[in-house]
């Protein structure tokens, strides 16, 4: 795929926060490379996943995707049109084919609003009146991600966290939107939960053709949802890899490091396996270090590692940033 | 005694307001010597408040307790729930310590970690400075800190997750208890930092001959270390087995939905996800019969009627498995064929 | 921790600057004549404008800020000749009112408010934290109950009504303290006299306060006491004695100096009912009717003293909190 097929491209994109760092009088600034260009087309109706340790910068590139945070250089493109220097007030007619859903269901509802009231505001916010009214349209919703239509006046906190997580999907997909960026969706909620929300995302992308980038630290599940799977690593893009082939042929170190560190509900395979222990801890990413950034911690590091940064090429159906790929 | 740990019948419930909330109900369990024994179960299923309990942590002006949990010391041995509590909490450090989730707030982040981790040993050794600078040091370097007479100096802030969950272990180490309780230990961590610290916790078994009491939530981690395997759903254990009957011969409906709800990263080509209807109920008003039965897909298995009347009893399937279900016991096998974890 | 403070003083003497401006620019702006308020029942025309040129409000108002200032730090010269009278550094300008220097007048009233301030500070922290530390140990039971009613009554009831009664019936109906004020008392000349002499102002204003600071307390140890420090705490096998001591105190009290330093900050500005009530000549008095009497050098001086305190004030706590709080060394 190129960028100029893809519904949706972004092109080298960084995102670096300030830190002070203070003097008497003067402040020397210090930058956080929470995203360090990454460059990634996603095809419509498709669903990538972006997976990665704490820090990696999946959260802040997810928000750069529809500038919740604007990002510091690099090109967003969507439906090819350059929207990354697009002033609010343009912005925000695509706001409604661009929508996301956030981790936690508990803070991402105001506690006194009704649930009704949740799910129709974006129709306000837009100014749309849907067919047949807004609640009848809300009630619609509510059945589509499975809840009751009748609880459309209860309040947030009368609604477990599943139930919660069905609320935030509703809102998002009021609009009938193009493009989700789905932020750790089902980390706040148990596994029985979970499956019930994955199941909801699975549907939502078959049957409306939305296309969704879905942002988890958990392999498994980013797996089991996503068509291809991109891991990060300290605000670069260490593999995309087609989602089939991630766990049966990792091209990157770091992939293979995440993935035999994922323990499966297997007492067999956990039984058998060689963990792969990665010795230290995550760099800071206000002083990454130089060449590759995984080089600290990669045992297959030579001295070329931790001069040069890698390109990314193609290995199979992976691409990869790596000089000694698998 | 043989065991380190034997809760017979337990019970705990929280009176409020609104009515009793039933956390526990009638749980028993052993934790022999070099044994992992996990507890899994979703939140509110009362493992948690099972693991507060072995600890005696839980305030006894707001809980109601029953059954006994013993614990041997040296050649008496204590039950946390009725005997004494300044005889319980002489036990606490020493024989049974916890490690907790969020390492991070479980540390106090006012005091410089030497201070917290000499400070466990001091409970029971006062006044043996010297050798609990020694024994902090020892444990820091046990636990894989790097620097550790240094590092003691350093306040919780200046570590990083991993190295504060190792810090916790050190700490819980201090005087080598027979038990250690283990609260989602790796939940709050990134998964590599997981791998290291469940290695960890498995080097230092074998070397102490500790029972770990693991509390958690993920099938992965309990696949990972332990023996046996205890499954609860709202208060009740609903299978208790080694982990391959768990992982491999599942007996109660509610381990078949918990195994069929983890997306599996090995297959490959992906099956959809077979999650459990519903909402695990509210621990004030317990469903009546089987807590599970009104999410339960099997319920026309059994006999007519039977799970909303009574709760089926913990019967055994083998001398070392068992489970709780009204289904008759032959049919199970059938009934579960396809769970997704088969061998 | 150097570069901190230093910083933070810089920044106190912009602020300070910026509010002594802001002072002046207000009066200036108020349709009066600062001149004529210098002689009273005295005044003709010429006194007047004698007046006006001794003090310089003859000149243009940024050069009589100058003055200001440059007074602050050599000291001011008012007026010729003979009937010159000098102001020391640090000047404030002179109170015609009466008849002295400002910074003269300040250092009468100064001890005082402090001694209000400090005593009632030190006697409501006593009593607040104290009760609020007993009611957090046994919540739900008598002693929690008990804070509560003192709580209810420390709050409700307004400072006038605790001074008014507390005058009443010690001074007037038992005459244990005299009910006017007989001048100043240093604490090391006359122990004894001093504490006769705040006696009552202490109670009045801790009263109130105390009230505040135990339901505060409380609320922070009960608040500490479910953190998941304090579980591993007990998790060690800590006595709860030693949890509450060790563990618990040190977290919960420190967001108790920071209210504690402001509110008393608030105290150096003045607690005027309190000093009315009793009739103390401290700071909030003269203030009070400095405005009054559009007494400018007296109103800027103390304006400027009450954003000096609170300003001294939160570095203090910034710089105590560095202490108690690893997390925010500087």
């Amino acid at each position: 795929m190129s960028t100029e097929t893809a519904l949706f491209s972004i092109q080298n994109l960084t995102k670096h926060f300030p830190v002070k760092k203070s003097g008497v009088f003067n402040n020397q600034k210090a930058l956080v490379k929470a995203v360090d260009g990454i460059s990634l087309d996603i095809a419509e109706g498709e669903t990538v996943g972006i997976v990665g340790e704490s820090g990696c910068g999946k959260t802040t590139a997810g928000r750069s995707f529809l500038k919740l945070i604007e990002p510091t250089s690099g090109k967003i493109i969507y439906k090819g049109e350059d929207i990354t220097n697009l002033k609010p007030g343009k912005m925000r007619p695509l706001r409604a084919e661009l929508q996301i859903i956030f981790q936690d269901p508990y803070s991402a509802l105001n506690p006194r609003q009704t649930i009704g009231n949740i799910i129709s505001a974006p129709f306000e916010i837009q100014g749309i009146t849907p067919d047949g009214g807004v609640k009848k349209e809300v009630q619609r919703l509510m059945e589509r991600v499975g809840l009751n239509p009748e609880h459309f006046n209860r309040y947030p906190h009368e609604f477990s966290g599943g139930q919660r997580q069905r609320i935030g999907i509703a809102r998002a997909i009021a609009l009938k939107p193009k493009f989700v960026v789905a932020d750790e969706p089902v980390s706040a909620l148990d596994v029985s939960i979970q499956a019930q929300v994955i199941n909801l995302l699975e549907d939502l992308k078959r049957e409306d053709g939305i296309t969704i980038v879905f942002i988890a630290h958990d392999l498994s599940v980013v797996q089991h949802i996503s068509d291809r799977v991109v891991v990060m690593y300290l605000g670069k893009i260490m593999e995309i890899s087609d989602s089939n082939n991630l766990y049966s042929a990792p091209r990157h170190p770091y992939t293979k490091a995440l993935l035999s560190a994922v323990p499966q509900a297997d007492p067999h395979i956990e039984r058998t396996r060689e963990r792969i222990i990665l010795s230290g801890d995550l760099p800071s990413p206000m002083n990454p270090p130089s060449g590759c950034v995984f080089s600290t911690r990669c045992w297959k590091a030579q001295d070329i590692c931790h001069s040069k940064t890698p390109e990314m090429v193609q290995v199979g159906q992976s691409q990869v940033a790596c000089h000694f790929p698998e | 005694m043989t065991s380190l740990l034997e809760i017979s019948n337990l019970r705990v419930s929280f009176p409020t307001d609104d009515g009793d909330v039933h956390a526990v109900d009638n749980l028993s369990l052993t934790l022999n010597a070099g044994e992992t024994v996990a507890i899994v179960g979703e939140s509110g299923s009362g493992k948690t408040v099972t693991s507060l309990s072995v600890m005696g942590l839980h305030n006894p002006r707001s809980t109601k307790l029953s059954g006994s949990i013993k614990i041997p010391d040296g050649d008496q041995v204590i039950d946390v729930v009725n005997d004494d509590a300044e005889k319980v909490r002489n036990m606490r450090g020493r024989v049974m310590s916890m490690i907790f989730q969020d390492p991070m707030s479980s540390l106090h982040p006012y005091f410089r970690i030497g201070k917290q981790l000499a400070e466990a040993y001091l409970v029971h050794n006062p006044g043996k400075k010297e050798e609990a600078r020694k024994r902090t040091v020892e444990m820091l370097d046990l636990v894989g800190i790097p620097e550790p007479a240094k590092r003691a100096k350093d306040y919780p802030h200046q570590f990083s997750g991993g190295m504060r969950q190792r810090v916790m272990i050190a700490m819980a180490l201090m005087n080598t208890p027979r038990v250690l309780i283990a609260d989602e230990p790796t939940t709050a961590l990134d998964v590599t930092v997981q791998a290291q610290i469940l290695t960890l916790m498995q080097g230092i078994q074998k070397e102490f001959n500790m029972g770990i009491l693991l509390i958690t939530h993920d099938l992965g981690v309990v696949a990972a270390i332990a023996d046996r395997v205890s499954v609860m759903y709202a208060g009740n254990i609903v299978e208790q087995g080694s982990a391959d009957d768990i992982f491999y011969r599942p007996m109660a409906p509610y381990t078949v939905g918990l195994l069929n709800s983890v997306p599996k990263i090995t297959y490959g080509e992906k099956q959809r996800l077979q999650s459990i209807a519903g909402q695990p109920p509210s621990l004030i008003n317990l469903p009546s019969g089987c807590a599970f039965s009104p999410r339960c897909t099997y319920i026309e298995n059994a006999p007519a009627g039977s799970c909303a009347a009574t709760l089926p009893d913990l019967v055994g399937v083998s001398s070392s498995h068992v489970s709780r279900c009204h289904i008759p016991e032959s049919d199970r096998p059938q009934v579960f064929s396809h769970v997704a974890g088969g061998k | 921790m150097l570069t901190f403070v230093s910083r933070r003083l810089v920044y106190a003497a912009i602020t300070l600057l910026i509010v002594s401006m802001a002072v002046y620019a207000i009066f200036a702006i108020l349709p009066f004549d600062p001149a004529a308020l210098t002689c009273g029942q005295h005044c003709t025309p010429l006194v007047i404008r004698a007046n006006r040129i001794k003090l310089g409000f003859d000149k243009p108002l940024w050069e009589q800020y100058w003055m200001f200032l440059h007074g602050i730090f050599a000291g001011r010269t008012y007026g010729v000749g003979s009937a010159a009278f000098h102001c020391p550094a640090p000047a404030f300008g002179y109170s015609f009112n009466d008849n002295m220097c400002v910074t003269e007048l300040l250092q009468q009233k100064l001890p005082i408010t402090l001694s209000v301030a400090i005593g009632a500070l030190i006697l409501w922290l006593i009593v607040g934290v104290g009760l609020g530390i007993l009611a957090a140990r046994f919540k739900g039971r008598w002693p929690d109950t008990a804070s509560s009613v003192f709580v209810l009554f420390g709050t409700s009831l307004p400072v006038f009504v605790t001074g008014l009664f507390l005058l009443i019936w010690v001074s007037i109906k038992w005459k244990i303290i005299p009910i006017s004020f007989l001048g100043y008392v240093s604490v090391f000349s006359d122990p004894i006299g001093f504490v006769k002499l705040f006696i009552l102002p202490w109670i009045t204003l801790a009263f109130a306060f105390a009230a505040l600071y135990t339901r505060f307390t409380r609320a922070s140890i009960l608040e500490t006491l479910g953190e998941d420090y304090i579980r591993t705490a007990r998790a060690k096998g800590l006595s709860e004695k030693k949890v509450l001591r060790i563990h618990t105190f040190r977290a919960a009290l420190a967001p108790i100096v920071t209210l504690a330093s402001l509110d008393f900050a608030g105290l150096i500005g003045g607690a005027i009912l309190t000093e009315t009530i009793f009739n103390l000549p401290g700071i909030g008095q003269w203030t009070l009717r400095s405005v009054y009497e559009f007494n400018l050098p007296v109103v800027v001086c103390t304006t400027i003293l009450a954003a000096g305190v609170v300003i001294i004030m939160n570095l203090i706590v910034d710089m105590l909190y560095a202490v108690l709080d690893p997390r925010v060394r500087i």
